[in-house]
């Protein structure tokens, strides 16, 4: 470009008051490729877009810089209204002379100098852009959602009534998750089960929805509107397509004492089972592991009785590749536990709570399950050491939260809802028992949430005690809790039937492996990170990938609910065009100097780089060279900086701007 | 405000070559929360680590910077996903190299900074000033670049003429 023009905003004040633009602007018009350069009050408002068209149109421009804020704050703005006097957009830059310079020095000469500075490099590589075509591709319109908990049945529900396909890949036997393992949720105490399983149902008989339970994600390539995502069904040893559902074979399995993980392990179940009466699919799995025919090969009674023949043990994992355009991520969480951890955990667990071993200590999702209806104990809350009814209950909040030694320094955000809503449940069923609850402070923000808690303190008469908890020890059939009350000053000792742990909220495990798998990145606990905090809560920074519920960080129903219908919205605003357009910064190979090494190929973290045969007019092999995929390039660059033979160019980042911009120093 | 600059007879020029996502962020940050910093550092944004060629840190020596910093995202958190570990192996050898040669490694720097950390953008931009403000300028490459008067660039007839007989 040789006619570039500058334009430098005063932003109002914000960049003038430091930085002499007047000067930056004569400076510039001075600088090799300038023909034109001005300053404005403010270069973004449509008077300062109009200069800028006016002066592209009268001083026939070639090139542009807007020196103002930052591009991650009007790029855009500016781009596009050069696209519209016809200029290419990637000839138009933007020079940060506000967050990189006015706002963060003092001197006036000094910023001015730097301003000028600052112009300088950008003009040098402005003077060095190639005009660049946006690349195109089409939209599958098509959405993957992973994990069948209320997140993913949701976004899943929502994407299908909007008339797309969705393949929802649950990883157990039935879809549901936490929710469905819930007694009553707050705020208002409705039956989980009541409002879960209906939603449940419509995913299994929407025509849109194909479900994969007790299924995997095996593999994930391509990228936005084009990825390709290999599942594994895992063999389940009964044939969906036979089984009615009698559960004939689940009442004669002679295999029936196999802890049950959905009662939290209070109660049992046979080796072919469902994990709840309500699961769906309503179709059994045999678990191999447990069962009898698998561990020696006598038995089969389950297929004997089975009226259509459904049980088949020879079935194997079947791998299917769905073609998809758009996926949301709805994994959930994992609870966190008390028992010691591997050396290499950073996470700790509790040695002062017995790590564990005490029978009547349990977390909040087993007390979930005692006051379930459909719970091991028919809703009665009963101990698990001895089956008695406990009249004394001590509930510790924050077990695992916000407890920088124990490794999380994180809020799990619903522990203090949930423990009220214990307390409630409690005194509900045991009307002369008494709940005490530890707490460090009643974080209860949210609509009709503090009234909630209120009415835990008031009209349930749950005694709450601000302080801590440093020691549980069994004595007798008693569990001693020794803690102290901060409000007052002064020890507490409880003895207690019963100690229920509010447990922090975790990442799942392994979510960390799903996450390379799909290319989304996550924090150091394993969540997954959104693209940003405040205006981008459910996008990944990875296109075309979407995030939902409490695989994203701790969340209640509500919340989980919202942003899983704002993934959906965010995967139907991708399904509303059938073509997308995406910045053209991808890496191209110059085959005539490509030496066939494929260092790019081992560096690149997207698999874009393939091997590419030329062949002679006859069809002869000449060679093979390397050859990028625009539509999988991340547009990194990692391949430029490792080719040896320098044949491998990221556009818009070429060495001929770099080095420009180097010379320019 | 000139006062503590007066102070200083040497004011080093430093090339901050950052990923846009994590530390141009981050310096972003810095400028929105109006925090305060030396003004010599001058940033050149690439869209990763990834992409930032030893080469280039060489010839930002040699163009007359008196301290170069590269910075990137967290290991973990890259936005292309691997591609701040490939610039690690990179300059972890490179840096090996540049000691060979005789260039004083305190002139170079390697951070992460990401895009939540403007307060640590502001700590490693002031730190590697005044190391390099009390080391003094970078001589030795900028004399050997009047000596040769290499352009740096490569479009010479010569090599031109290599290329076409390539393919
Ligand atoms: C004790 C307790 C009480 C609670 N009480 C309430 C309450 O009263 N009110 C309220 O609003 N909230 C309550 N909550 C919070 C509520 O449980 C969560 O908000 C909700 O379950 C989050 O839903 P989710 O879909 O994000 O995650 P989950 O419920 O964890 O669902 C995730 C699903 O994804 C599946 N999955 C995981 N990994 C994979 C994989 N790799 N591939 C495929 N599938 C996978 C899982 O099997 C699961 O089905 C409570 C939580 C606890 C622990
Ligand atoms: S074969 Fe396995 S699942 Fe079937 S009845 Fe026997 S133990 Fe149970
Ligand atoms: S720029 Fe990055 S994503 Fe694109 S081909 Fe090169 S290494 Fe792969």
């Amino acid at each position: 470009m040789s006619r570039i023009g500058v334009f430098v905003c005063h932003c109002g004040e914000n960049i003038s008051r430091t930085v002499d633009v007047e000067r930056v602007a004569q400076a510039a018009a001075r600088l090799p490729g300038v023909a034109y350069a001005t300053d404005y009050k403010y270069m973004c408002s449509d008077p300062g877009q109009s200069l800028l068209k006016k002066a592209i149109a009268e001083h026939n421009l070639d090139g542009v810089v807007v020196a103002a804020c930052s591009p991650r704050m009007h790029e855009k703005t500016f781009r596009k209204a050069a696209e519209a006097t016809g200029l290419n957009p990637f000839v138009c830059e933007m020079a940060n002379i506000r967050e990189h310079c006015s706002w963060v020095h003092e001197d006036r000469e000094e910023a001015t100098a730097k301003a000028i500075d600052i112009v300088k490099l950008m003009a040098a590589r402005v003077r060095r852009n190639r005009r660049l075509a946006a690349i195109t591709v089409p939209v599958t319109k098509r959405a993957l959602v992973i994990g069948g908990g209320i997140a993913g049945i949701q976004a899943a529900l929502d994407i299908a009534d909007a008339g797309h396909e969705v393949v929802l890949v649950e990883r157990e036997p039935s879809i549901g998750g936490h929710m469905a393992q819930l007694s009553e949720t707050f705020p208002t105490l409705d039956c989980s089960q009541c409002i879960m399983t209906p939603k449940m149902v419509d995913v299994a008989n929407h025509p849109k929805i194909t479900l994969h339970t007790y299924s995997e994600i095996e593999e994930v390539g391509g990228y936005i509107g084009n990825f390709q995502v290999t599942v594994r069904k895992k063999a389940r040893s009964v044939d969906m397509a036979k089984c009615t559902g009698c559960g004939v074979c689940m009442a004669k399995c002679p295999q029936k004492k196999i802890p049950n993980a959905f009662d939290k392990d209070m109660g049992t179940r046979p080796a072919i089972y469902v994990p709840f009466p309500q699961a769906v699919p309503n179709t059994p799995v045999i678990d191999r592991e447990n069962c009898t025919y698998f561990k020696s090969g006598k038995c089969g009674v389950c297929a004997k009785v089975c009226g259509p023949c459904a049980v088949d043990y020879t079935q194997q994992d079947e791998l299917v590749t769905e073609q998809i355009g758009a996926i949301v991520v709805a994994t959930g969480f994992d609870l966190y536990s008390i028992e010691p951890k591997p050396a290499d955990s950073p996470i700790q667990g509790y040695g002062e709570f017995g790590y564990g071993t005490i029978p009547d200590v349990i977390d909040g999702m087993t007390f979930e399950r005692l006051a379930s209806a459909s719970g091991p104990t028919g809703g009665k809350i009963l101990r698990p050491s001895d089956g008695k009814e406990p009249k004394e209950v001590v509930f510790i909040q924050c077990v695992g939260s916000r407890a920088r030694e124990k490794g999380i320094s994180y809020c799990s955000k619903i522990c203090c809802m949930y423990t009220a809503k214990h307390t409630m449940l409690y005194k509900h069923k045991v009307h002369d028992g008494q709940a005490y609850v530890f707490f460090m402070d009643a974080r209860t923000p949210g609509k009709n949430y503090d009234e909630f808690w209120r009415r835990a303190i008031e009209e349930e008469e749950a005694v709450y005690i601000r302080g801590m908890v440093s020691r549980l020890y069994q004595k007798g059939d008693k569990v001693v809790v020794m803690g102290s009350d901060i409000s007052v000053g002064i020890q507490v000792e409880i003895e207690a039937d019963l100690v229920v742990l509010a447990t922090a909220v975790q990442a799942r495990k392994g979510a960390d492996t799903l996450a390379q798998k799909l290319g989304i990145s996550y924090d150091k606990y394993n969540f997954y990170s959104e693209a940003h905090a405040k205006l981008k809560p459910v996008e990944c920074a990875t296109a075309g990938i979407y995030l939902a519920g409490a695989c994203q960080g701790p969340k209640d129903i509500p919340d989980t609910v919202s942003q899983a219908s704002a993934a959906a919205a965010k995967v139907m605003t991708l399904f509303a065009k059938d073509q997308l357009e995406r910045e053209p910064i991808v890496a191209r190979v110059n085959e005539r100097f490509c030496a066939a090494c494929f260092a790019c190929k081992k560096v690149c973290p997207y698999g874009a780089v393939e091997e590419k045969e030329i062949r002679d007019r006859q069809g002869n092999l000449i060679r093979v060279v390397a050859s990028v995929n625009p539509g999988v390039c991340g547009g990194c660059g990692t391949c430029q900086a490792t080719c040896p033979s320098k044949s491998v160019e990221l556009d818009g980042y070429t060495d001929e701007q770099v080095m420009a911009m180097i010379e320019a120093l | 405000m000139h006062a503590a600059h007066k102070n200083h007879d040497f004011e080093p020029k430093i090339a901050a070559f950052v990923c846009t996502w994590c530390t141009y962020a981050g310096a972003d940050l810095a400028g929105t929360s109006r925090m305060q910093y030396p003004p010599n550092v001058r940033v050149l944004k690439f869209p990763c680590t990834g992409r930032i060629d030893p080469v280039f840190i060489l010839r930002a020596f040699q163009k007359g910077a008196d301290g170069v910093l590269v910075s990137g995202c967290h290991p973990g958190d890259c936005h292309y996903m691997a591609g701040n570990f490939h610039a690690r192996r990179r300059f972890a050898a490179f840096r090996q190299l540049l000691d060979f040669v005789g260039v004083d490694l305190n002139r170079l720097q390697f951070s992460w900074v990401s895009a939540a950390e403007g307060g640590k953008w502001v700590e490693v931009v002031t730190g590697l000033t005044e190391r390099v403000r009390s080391m003094g300028p970078m001589r030795e490459f900028k004399e050997l670049e009047l000596e040769e008067q290499w352009s740096g660039k490569v479009d010479t007839p010569e090599l031109q003429e290599a290329y076409e007989a390539i393919s």
